[in-house]
């Protein structure tokens, strides 16, 4: 009995003591990634430069550059973050509130209305 | 009855994989709202834990398929450029931009839904694997469970544009052509 009892109060204390940084790197570097993915967006419709360098695909046009290298980004992000924080507790009140402004200028700036501002 | 195998795949792409992940999206938010809340009435059980891991494992996949589809096999028959003269029937984009009645829903419906759909893979990637990472946990890091629902809102609000766009596009100028598949004969009347 007692084996089973000392298994899950161990487990219970290596979950409180779960650290937050693997969620918030996790939550920070989609809030960038979605970003990647607007910023090249309007990079590509902006720059005639970019609109040739994102043409990775010719049917698809530089959409497919776009998208490619926002999801590159985002990811290795993801991996930088993760590395630095997962062992470690990180200040989520502010990861949030960057991620969540992140993904609503990352909303926005598809809108093309707002696109074309730039 | 019958079906051009480009409107097949354009079927496919959005009332398949995008419908299909706006109906999940729904059932994600609840289960996360409801059971993993601190102090939620209804805890979550190692077994709703496991389920709900496959569950947004299998949205993360659909997000994934529904952008390719939609970006590498739909996209190219929707932007073609056709030769001098040609009948614009097949060539939706060209034929939105034809005419000032029509042209916005290429130059803000279909430029919005290319990009703001490609939100929606990462948004719900990460959801799925912080939940991965937490599981019954995110009750005890209720900041993460908020971060994760946010984002798992916004993808189905993403979902949503790209989808409501899709389906006027498709009202306005259908993506069709290719080899025609005959579904039901039809009788004589």
């Amino acid at each position: 009995m007692s084996t089973p009892t000392h298994t899950s109060s161990s487990a219970a204390r290596a979950a409180i003591e779960r650290p937050n940084g693997a969620g918030a790197a996790a939550i920070l570097a989609a809030g960038i990634g979605c970003f990647f993915v607007a910023g090249f967006a309007i990079l590509g419709d902006k720059s005639a430069f970019f609109n040739t360098l994102f043409n990775f695909s010719k049917p698809t046009g530089p959409l497919s550059g776009v998208t490619t290298c926002a999801i590159v980004a985002w990811l290795a992000v993801w991996a930088v973050l993760h590395a630095c924080w997962r062992s470690r507790n990180a200040a989520l009140t502010r990861v949030n509130a960057v991620a969540f402004t992140l993904l609503l200028l990352s909303l926005l700036l598809t809108f093309p209305p707002i696109a074309d501002l730039f | 009855m019958e079906i051009t195998t480009r409107g097949l795949w354009t079927l496919i792409h959005g009332m398949g994989f995008g419908g299909l992940y706006l109906l999940a999206c729904s059932g994600a938010l609840v289960e996360l709202w409801r059971r993993y809340a601190p102090g939620a009435e209804a805890s979550a059980t190692e077994r709703d834990e496991r389920f709900l891991r496959l569950y947004l494992l299998a949205m993360a996949a659909l997000a994934w398929i529904t952008v390719l589809t939609g970006t590498y096999k739909i996209y190219p028959w929707y932007r073609a450029v056709p030769p001098a003269g040609s009948d614009l029937a097949g060539f939706p984009q060209r034929l939105l931009m034809s005419s000032p009645d029509t042209i916005a829903w290429h130059s803000i419906g279909m430029e919005w839904k290319e990009h703001v759909a490609w939100l929606v893979p990462i948004a719900i990637t990460m959801a799925a694997a912080v939940f991965f990472q937490y599981g019954r946990d995110l009750r005890r890091h209720p900041q993460v469970r908020n971060a994760v629902l946010c984002f798992a809102a916004v993808s189905f609000l993403a979902a949503g544009i790209a989808g409501f766009f899709g389906a006027m596009l498709v009202k306005n100028a259908p993506v069709s052509g290719g080899a025609t598949i005959h579904l039901v004969e039809g009788g004589k009347q």
